[in-house]
């Protein structure tokens, strides 16, 4: 079937199985790996990219075809013209990543968090992130930098 | 796993849905969520030959608090029902506790309140709340729409009242009256993890104190959603003392009929069931001002 997806601003159209799931139409036929695929079963939330600007989804356990006709943003989405978006630059600053292959989940949910809670608590935080689950870099340095990032927005609400 | 291939309509109207389920029988399935069907359908522990998407129906997606009911339509997501405005409300506090935890916050974006009624996992949040909740679903087959009450509802372990064909609609809550309040008691290894137990309670008093009605159901605890009849009927019309408490929570652990698993042995978790549904009650009760 074809579909017709707009991924970081940029218009997809594919002819896909109905049975692909949305996070391999990112990485197979769009071509963008920066969507992780950890456990494949809705557990780890690695995969989770945004939908229409501020529902965090876990690409894994949804369809390309449902994504037909919305918008998604990836990982890849994020940084705007070489700069990186407060989220990147607070997972850098506060030391959120170690190996990294969770982190474009933890991102994207941060993302959609922090469109509905601008000013999130740190338990706020905790609990949101609670579909995300992180092996190695524990999650301390995760929920500062979330926190350092809601910062950066509200005394800067022109950055995206 | 990838999912066995399959067909994906997408619906246009309610109308349109129903007469694709009609058209082809028992082997398409309802997609709302998604969140049970997809990873079942990955695992290959479900195989429907076509997927009738009804996401993009937008008459189906709403949540409505009225007079008397609060109606959640068939694509209502527990996102929705966690940000809903009369969602902090003490009558509605069963409700509160519960969109806090079912599944994981992500899931939750996408995982609808009557796509997991009509899933039924022995496991289910929700299936337990609205039998403490005193539910009732509208199910809409060849002869219109009909409301099911959730007892005459959930039949078995992943099988409801839905025959072939038809398709749920809604899922109406009776709007209790002001002296009610409830509690969902979870325990689970991990956010996101199937229960090891867990306890509905719902408790509406009269002016002097005593109960008017109860509502106490168990997940986890038998092939699907467990109503604690016993208990109900020990406290309905009793002012709840202590002692009653423990007599609820003796009853409910007699009524729980689980497996043991990694997540506890059958005699850990018909215990544990006992103690959630004597915690939820005491918690209930004190959100109605009442210290036991």
């Amino acid at each position: 079937m074809k579909v017709s997806i707009k991924v970081n601003g940029v218009q997809f159209e594919k002819d896909v199985e109905p049975r692909t799931l949305l996070a391999y139409f990112l990485r197979e036929d769009c071509g963008l790996t920066g969507t992780h695929v950890g456990c494949d079963t809705s557990s780890c939330g690695c995969c989770v990219v945004v939908v229409d600007g501020d529902q965090a989804v876990k690409s894994c356990t949804m369809f390309a075809a449902q994504a037909d006709g919305h918008e998604i943003l990836t990982v890849e989405g994020l940084a705007q013209g070489g700069a990186l978006h407060p989220l990147q630059q607070a997972f850098w600053d506060q030391h959120g990543l170690q190996c990294g292959y969770c982190t474009p989940g933890m991102l994207m949910t941060s993302y959609a968090l922090l469109k509905h809670k601008p000013d999130p608590s740190e338990s706020e935080i905790r609990e949101e992130l609670a579909g995300n689950l992180c092996r190695c870099t524990g999650y301390n340095n995760i929920i500062k930098a979330v926190r350092q990032a809601a910062d950066t927005l509200q005394s800067a609400p022109a950055a995206k | 796993m990838i999912p066995a291939a399959f067909d994906y309509i997408r619906a246009r109207s309610t109308d349109d849905a129903f007469a694709q389920l009609q058209r082809l029988g028992p082997d398409a399935r309802i997609l709302a969520g998604g969140q049970s069907l997809i990873p079942a359908m990955r695992f290959r522990l479900a195989r429907p030959s076509v997927l009738v998407d009804i996401n993009g129906i937008d008459d189906l997606n709403y949540i409505r608090a009225e007079s008397t009911a609060l109606t959640m339509g068939a694509t209502a997501r527990d996102s929705a029902v966690e940000r809903a405005p009369w969602i902090g409300e003490r009558r509605w506090s069963l409700i509160h506790d519960v969109s806090r935890v079912v599944a994981d916050p992500v899931v939750r974006q996408m995982g609808t309140v009557v796509g997991s009624l009509c899933h039924n996992d022995p496991s289910g949040d929700w299936t337990t709340v609205a039998l403490a909740a005193r539910a009732e679903l509208v199910v809409r087959g060849k002869d219109g729409s009909r409301t099911v009450s959730i007892d005459d509802f959930l039949l078995d372990s992943y099988t409801t009242a839905v025959e072939e064909g038809e398709m749920a609609l809604a899922v109406r809550f009776p709007v209790p009256d002001d002296r009610t309040a409830g509690c969902y008691q979870k325990v689970e290894r991990k956010v996101g993890d199937y229960a090891t137990a867990a306890a509905a309670v719902q408790v509406s008093l009269n002016a002097d104190g005593t109960v008017r009605q109860a509502g106490i159901a168990l997940s986890s605890a038998g092939p699907c959603a467990v109503r604690v009849g016993e208990a109900e009927a020990l406290l309905t019309g009793q002012v709840p003392t202590a002692d009653l408490i423990r007599a609820a929570g003796d009853a409910a652990a007699k009524a729980s009929d689980p497996q043991g698993d990694l997540r506890g042995s059958v005699e850990y978790k018909k215990n544990l069931a006992g103690v959630l549904v004597s915690r939820g009650l005491r918690q209930a009760l004190a959100r109605l001002g009442v210290q036991r």
